[in-house]
């Protein structure tokens, strides 16, 4: 069974935003204000949805080809790749990640999307693909661009790559964006600051791996994920109540 | 392999899904074809066992607007109260191979209307020593303005002896929010649809939960 039918440890909210973060202004209205009731672990919340390779394209983890048209996008070439890991550090294998994001100027191929940078005809924005069985994912594209968004006045969106991660268990179910290592505009953005622990906003930026590069073709950065694991315990609690 | 007491990794911190989750996660709605399959907010095919209902419903803001971007995501199980995941060992429940229990979908951009084409789910267990689950739907909602995603759950309004003894409604300590989990049910068309409106914030807020 591999432990798949194990409860997941309780998700450590002071590495999360919470969900009213002011200074990012949309939370205000679209934030809980009763607290969340805290739910031990039935079948509902340790499984969750399978996918299979089959139903991945061959180059849907590849953003440099997969909406090419007439020739390749404009913009940095990179790998982005790293390991889906549990909080046992154990990793993820056959879960599907997703990533979407803007093109080499900030532009997204999104149809509410009015930003003047203009869309690059050959860049989608956007892939998946399925870790192996270590847990490895990687995929190719263009490193974006920053892009303004009507917050203050002057916001500007540092470098983001969203992701998308399911794991095991429907409770692991993990959106979140990934930054680029040295981007100034990181400090002054309210979604990363949002974040209580700065040690946690830390590992949402990618290093620079020039270990992975491919001389005369493309940089490289890793980014390494890490979902809610699972209790490690031989032992059933003693039910409480019913 | 001795385990450590604590986690050794802590969890990647949550970031909102953003104004443009459907590039990503529904091209289609997005303005644009890229992949040969698409995930849907379809899942009862032809072959799939059990009685075919329609879930809808809109998310509201603190101020009453509906959430015109959201994603929402749902996992159930089969008719037969089976969720197809191996770690579902339930007795006498057989697995519907063609029934995944999980669908996505994102509102629509001007009503705010999103809906799912499904099978009403069956009774699964309880955690070990508890009563069984009243059939659910298990929700998670991600949108620009949420941190972190929201996981609630759909309740239907025929059920009520399984919902007055389901184990989680009985968690939430006052009755009138238990309410919020409710569907309501309505025929139309000669299809059963259950309407499940979400209130993230303010009067009649749903329950959302720490799972």
């Amino acid at each position: 069974m591999n432990g798949l039918d194990r409860e997941f440890l309780q998700r450590d909210r002071g590495i999360h935003p919470p969900a009213f973060t002011p200074d990012y202004k949309t939370s205000v209205l679209r934030s809980p204000r009763a607290a969340l009731i805290s739910l031990e672990n039935s079948l509902s919340e340790v499984t969750g949805p399978t996918f299979g390779r089959s139903e991945i394209g061959p180059l849907d983890n590849d953003l440099i080809l997969n909406y090419a048209r007439d020739g390749e996008p404009i913009g940095e070439r990179i790998l982005v790749h790293g390991h889906v890991r549990d909080e046992n550090g154990r990793g993820v294998p056959h879960t599907l990640v997703e990533f979407w994001q803007a093109n080499a100027g900030g532009r997204y191929r999104h149809r509410n999307d009015r930003y003047l940078a203009p869309i690059d005809p050959n860049f989608g924005g956007c892939g998946r693909t399925i870790t192996d069985e270590n847990g490895y994912y990687y995929f190719r594209t263009i490193k974006p661009g920053a892009y303004p968004w009507r917050n203050f006045l002057n916001s500007w969106r540092p470098a983001h790559i969203h992701f998308s991660v399911f794991g095991s268990g429907f409770a692991q179910r993990l959106i979140t964006q990934m930054y680029f290592e040295g981007d100034p505009l990181i400090r002054h953005d309210p979604m990363i600051l949002g974040i209580p622990d700065p040690a946690a906003a830390v590992r949402l930026i990618a290093p620079l791996d020039l270990s992975a590069a491919l001389p005369l073709d493309m940089l490289a950065y890793q980014f390494d994920i890490v979902l809610r694991g699972r209790q490690q315990t031989l032992f059933e609690n003693k039910l409480q109540g019913n | 392999m001795v385990q450590p007491l604590s986690p050794r990794l802590k969890e990647t911190p949550s970031q909102t899904a953003g104004p443009y989750v459907h590039i990503g996660l529904i091209p289609h709605q997005a303005g644009f074809d890229i992949f040969e399959t698409n995930f849907s907010n379809v899942l009862a095919g032809p072959d799939t066992t059990g009685e075919r209902i329609r879930i809808e419903g809109r998310v509201f803001d603190g101020a009453d607007s509906p959430v015109r971007d959201v994603l929402v995501e749902i996992w159930q199980a089969n008719a037969a109260g089976r969720y197809n995941h191996p770690a579902d060992r339930q007795e006498g429940k057989p697995l519907d191979e063609g029934f995944r229990g999980w669908g996505r979908t994102g509102s629509d951009f001007e009503t705010g209307l999103w809906h799912f084409e499904t099978v009403k789910p069956g009774p699964v267990e309880g955690r070990k020593g508890h009563r069984p689950q009243a059939p659910h739907v298990n929700f998670w909602i991600a949108a620009r303005g949420i941190n972190i995603g929201l996981q609630t759950r759909l309740y239907f309004p025929d059920e009520a002896e399984a919902n007055a003894a389901d184990p989680v409604l009985g968690l939430i300590e006052q009755p009138n929010r238990r309410k919020t989990l409710i569907a309501r049910r309505e025929e139309r068309g000669g299809g059963v649809v259950y309407v499940f409106d979400i209130r993230l914030q303010g009067q009649d807020e749903t329950v959302f939960f720490d799972a």
